[in-house]
């Protein structure tokens, strides 16, 4: 191993170093360390790897290593955390151009020192742009200003040979060639390291407004969603939250624009909630992730109540205790267990709303849990489309070198 | 159809300089119709390509010579309009404004606007990643397609994405769209709907010069202003729709911006009013601000008739499509303008500033001596501006045949050999749509030439490039 470490050192010299237990990857043990300041280096490390055939699994802040299956193997684990920072910021085009490492708290602070933001929720705190991007973790904004996938507009990536590729551009209108910044987006990190990202921006508004109303079940929820979601009051996000099994549920709508007609706005909003109360705060649970063990599920709107019943209902059976929480306007919902959630109530739960979910045109995952959790479960689900995925993979990556299993399908 | 005479029409599409004759066009009229045509052509090793409504504007429906050509236009059916879920599911060949008109009963609208609506197929945008007047605001075809149908180039009908948002594994949903017909045949689309916006408004600015028309568009959008449109035209391209259609744009104008902006009451008017602020202060020596949807039409005249406008002023005409940062948008008119003065040919300016997205037309004498080879070059300088600072060769047109030299230019080695890895996954045999989108290695790519003639739905009177 020595001498393996003595290469990565050479191919990143601001350091390499054997791993230790903090270093694990969802329970899988990691050989080496590797810190690479550029994709050049990137590169190097990968050939390093690829000739002692060692797994790579970049990292980010280490905030969502456990999103999927643990990798088979992890030997190398990619730190970007010296890849951090801004490189190109011009604000009157509302595009940056990060490095993969940077985190979006830095990010957000930079960009609100201009009037400008992201408009990509930071879900997970301490999440980097890069950890954003190759999971697709995002939030309430969503409803508005799309998913991650509508937000990059080019990124650079280093392939599993060391190539290094950019796709994409640094402009908002753009159809030269594939838009391989989709594929990268939530691919998982099993197609190539990314290592810049362009984002489009948007500006922070002056006023923002939160409407929130308590019901109490699900059945009042339904009118009251449709009635929202057909109002011209359009407002920017559309949240709701339950504590499972029997808790209120909570709507909570934000509204976002001038100072002015924002508050006009908001009261119409309020009028719709039937009688939603106004805040510049958002409640404590706005736009955080329920956990540790996150089922996501995802639906088409109108299906939006019977899920959230049907979830309520399985987590009762169950005896389960959690929450349920998402984009009520956008058709995703997290459902959070406690860390301890038996493995075979999990398993349940999840056999439960694979079956309201195929009634609601989407799809429900197991998103995080212990790796203990996830071993002999299938927590994809079905993959429309997994032929074609195991193809992409095959191209990008014949010999598996990236996050080997952790994505759907063994990808 | 295998008639000759009946072939002649798929020979091109709207670029019609490209052209070959397909052996065979199918028109399909279902799936299961696709699926054993490509079926039958994967089998045979035969190329094919797939063709909507053949309104492209770079080549990309071109037919591959003695190849099939899947003509999708038959399968118009809206086979779903599900307001709850703010969706609909139509087949490829339905045209962009059906949907619209599909969803407005419910007050709803698909968003994607290319200036083909009328007549253009979704199939097409799907292909093509369409944007339109209004993407400035609302994106393109891929912000706005969930689920997708698809022939595979071997032959498989399978389902990407859905009904549902954040389909697990990779996005090929977002890999399909602006693919160009070269990873497949979408055979069934569906696409989010929005609701109509409550209120719209429109602003005609008249500048004095590009100079300050530019700098004003850079403020707006630096402003944090989100119009759902910014319009620009310069003299010349003034100069031609006045005699074309009249609009009466204020006399004397050196630039115009047309700057719309859609959404709650509230939020428009106060912006609207932010926006023509900044156009004074920029030097705007006339603002109009539509009073209703007449007046709206009537601003939107001119810029729409723009293109159509030009054989007013030149016989023939290179049009690009590059796109820059919009802070430097000033700058590189100024620097485009320059290029027209080196080389003594004119360049009217008529395009989607809001996003950068130049549409310069380099007007020429194809019957004059030398001077088609010397605006060859003059629009291929001007995509080295855009290239230069970090734009892109294609805004919105696509690279299909004719832009594929550019695409060598923007993208090294490295960069259109990870794309080949995405195609070779689709379409292992080469089959599908070949030569078209992402340059293979080593091609000597076609330089950019001139458009000869009106584009067949302007001779139609039933379409307008803008």
């Amino acid at each position: 191993m020595s001498g393996t470490l003595v290469e990565l050192e050479a191919a990143c010299p601001a350091g390499a170093r054997p791993a230790g237990e903090a270093d694990r990857v969802d329970g899988v043990d990691v050989e080496l360390v590797a810190y690479p300041r550029s994709a050049p280096e990137v590169a190097a490390a990968l050939a390093v790897a690829a000739r002692h055939a060692l797994a790579v699994v970049a990292r980010g802040a280490g905030t969502k290593l456990d999103w999927g299956y643990p990798p088979e193997r992890a030997g190398l684990v990619l730190d970007l955390s010296h890849m951090s920072g801004v490189i190109e910021y011009t604000s009157d085009d509302l595009v940056v151009r990060v490095k993969a490492g940077t985190p979006l708290s830095d990010l957000a602070e930079r960009l609100s020192g201009a009037g400008q933001r992201l408009a990509i929720d930071e879900v997970v705190p301490g999440s980097t742009a890069g950890g954003a991007v190759a999971t697709g973790a995002c939030g309430p904004l969503r409803h508005a200003y799309g998913a991650v996938r509508d937000r990059v507009l080019g990124m650079t990536v280093v392939r599993p040979d060391g190539v290094v590729a950019r796709a994409g551009s640094k402009v908002v209108k753009n159809v030269a060639g594939y838009d391989l910044a989709k594929l990268f987006t939530g691919s998982y990190g099993t197609l190539g390291v990314l290592t810049e990202l362009i984002f489009k921006l948007a500006p922070l508004p002056a006023a923002r407004l939160f409407v929130s109303a308590p019901y109490p079940g699900t059945a009042e929820v339904g009118p009251v969603l449709s009635a929202l979601l057909r109002s011209q009051a359009a407002p920017e996000a559309l949240e709701l939250s339950r504590t499972l099994p029997d808790g209120r549920v909570e709507l909570c709508a934000l509204v976002e624009g001038r100072q002015g007609p924002a508050e006009a706005r908001a009261a119409t909003v309020a009028a719709a909630l039937s009688g939603g109360e106004v805040s510049p705060s958002a409640p404590s649970w706005w736009g955080c992730l329920p956990g540790p063990v996150t089922v996501k599920l995802t639906t088409v709107l109108s299906a939006i109540p019977d899920l959230a019943a049907q979830a309520s209902e399985a987590c009762a059976a169950l005896g389960l205790t959690g929450t349920l929480r998402g984009s009520a306007g956008v058709g995703v919902l997290y459902l959070g267990l406690p860390a301890e959630t038996e493995r075979g109530a999990i398993a349940t739960l999840l056999a439960e709303l694979r079956r309201a979910v195929t009634a609601a045109e989407g799809h429900a995952t197991l998103l995080r849990a212990p790796a203990a959790t996830k071993a002999g479960l299938d927590i994809w689900g079905p993959v429309p489309g997994l032929e074609l995925m195991h193809r992409v993979k095959e191209r990008f990556d014949p010999g598996r070198l990236l996050a080997p299993g952790r994505f759907v399908g063994g990808i | 159809m295998t008639d000759p005479v009946e072939l002649a029409t798929y020979e091109c599409d709207g670029l019609t300089n490209f052209r070959a004759r397909p052996a065979v066009a199918v028109l399909a009229r279902s799936a299961e119709e696709v699926e054993t045509t490509v079926r039958v052509c994967a089998r045979l090793g035969v190329p094919f390509v797939a063709r909507g409504s053949g309104t492209g504007l770079s080549g990309g429906a071109v037919p591959v010579s003695d190849g099939v050509l899947v003509v999708t236009a038959k399968m118009r059916s809206v086979l779903s309009v599900r307001p709850d879920d703010r969706r609909a599911v139509v087949e490829p060949g339905v045209t962009n404004i059906d949907v619209s008109r599909a969803a407005a009963p419910y007050g709803l609208f698909y968003a994607p606007d290319p200036s083909s609506q009328q007549v253009c197929s979704v199939g097409g945008n799907v292909a093509e990643n369409s944007g339109g007047a209004h993407c400035l605001k609302y994106g393109f075809t891929t912000n706005h397609v969930t689920g997708l149908e698809v022939v595979t180039p071997e032959g498989e009908r399978v389902e990407l994405g859905g009904m549902a948002p954040d389909t697990p594994g990779y996005d090929l949903v977002g890999a399909f769209v602006g693919s160009e017909g070269t990873l497949g045949v979408a055979t069934r689309v569906t696409v989010r709907l929005l609701p109509l916006p409550e209120a719209v408004q429109t602003m005609l600015a008249a500048f004095a010069d590009m100079d300050s028309a530019g700098r004003a568009v850079s403020a707006v959008i630096a402003a944090g202003l989100v119009p759902s449109a910014i319009e620009m035209m310069d003299a010349l391209a003034i100069s031609a729709v006045e005699k074309a259609v009249r609009c009466g744009y204020p006399a004397g104008a050196g630039a115009v911006l047309i700057v719309e902006l859609d959404g709650p009451r509230g939020e428009v008017e106060p912006g609207l009013a932010e926006a023509r602020r900044i156009c004074e202060e920029e030097g705007a020596f006339e603002v109009r601000v539509a009073a209703g949807d007449a007046e709206r039409a009537a601003i939107w005249r001119g810029r729409k008739a723009a293109f159509a406008a030009m054989g007013r002023l030149s016989p023939s005409y290179i049009v690009q499509d590059g796109v820059v940062p919009r802070s430097s948008l000033a700058e590189v008119l100024h620097d485009v303008a320059a290029l027209s003065e080196q080389a003594g040919i004119k360049v009217a300016n008529v395009f989607h500033a809001g996003d950068g997205n130049l549409h310069p037309l380099v007007l020429f004498d194809d019957q004059a001596e030398g001077e088609e080879p010397r605006a060859e070059e003059l629009a291929e300088a001007i995509l080295g501006l855009c290239i230069a600072r970090g734009g892109s060769v294609t805004g919105e047109h696509g690279v299909g045949l004719h832009k594929l030299a550019a695409m060598e230019k923007m993208f090294s080695a490295d960069d259109l050999a990870t794309m080949l890895l995405l195609r070779s996954a689709f379409d292992p045999d080469g089959i599908c749509n070949p030569g078209k989108a992402v340059p293979a290695p080593r091609l000597c790519g076609e330089p950019p030439r001139p458009r000869h003639g009106a584009h067949p739905l302007q001779e139609a009177g039933v379409g307008e490039i803008f």
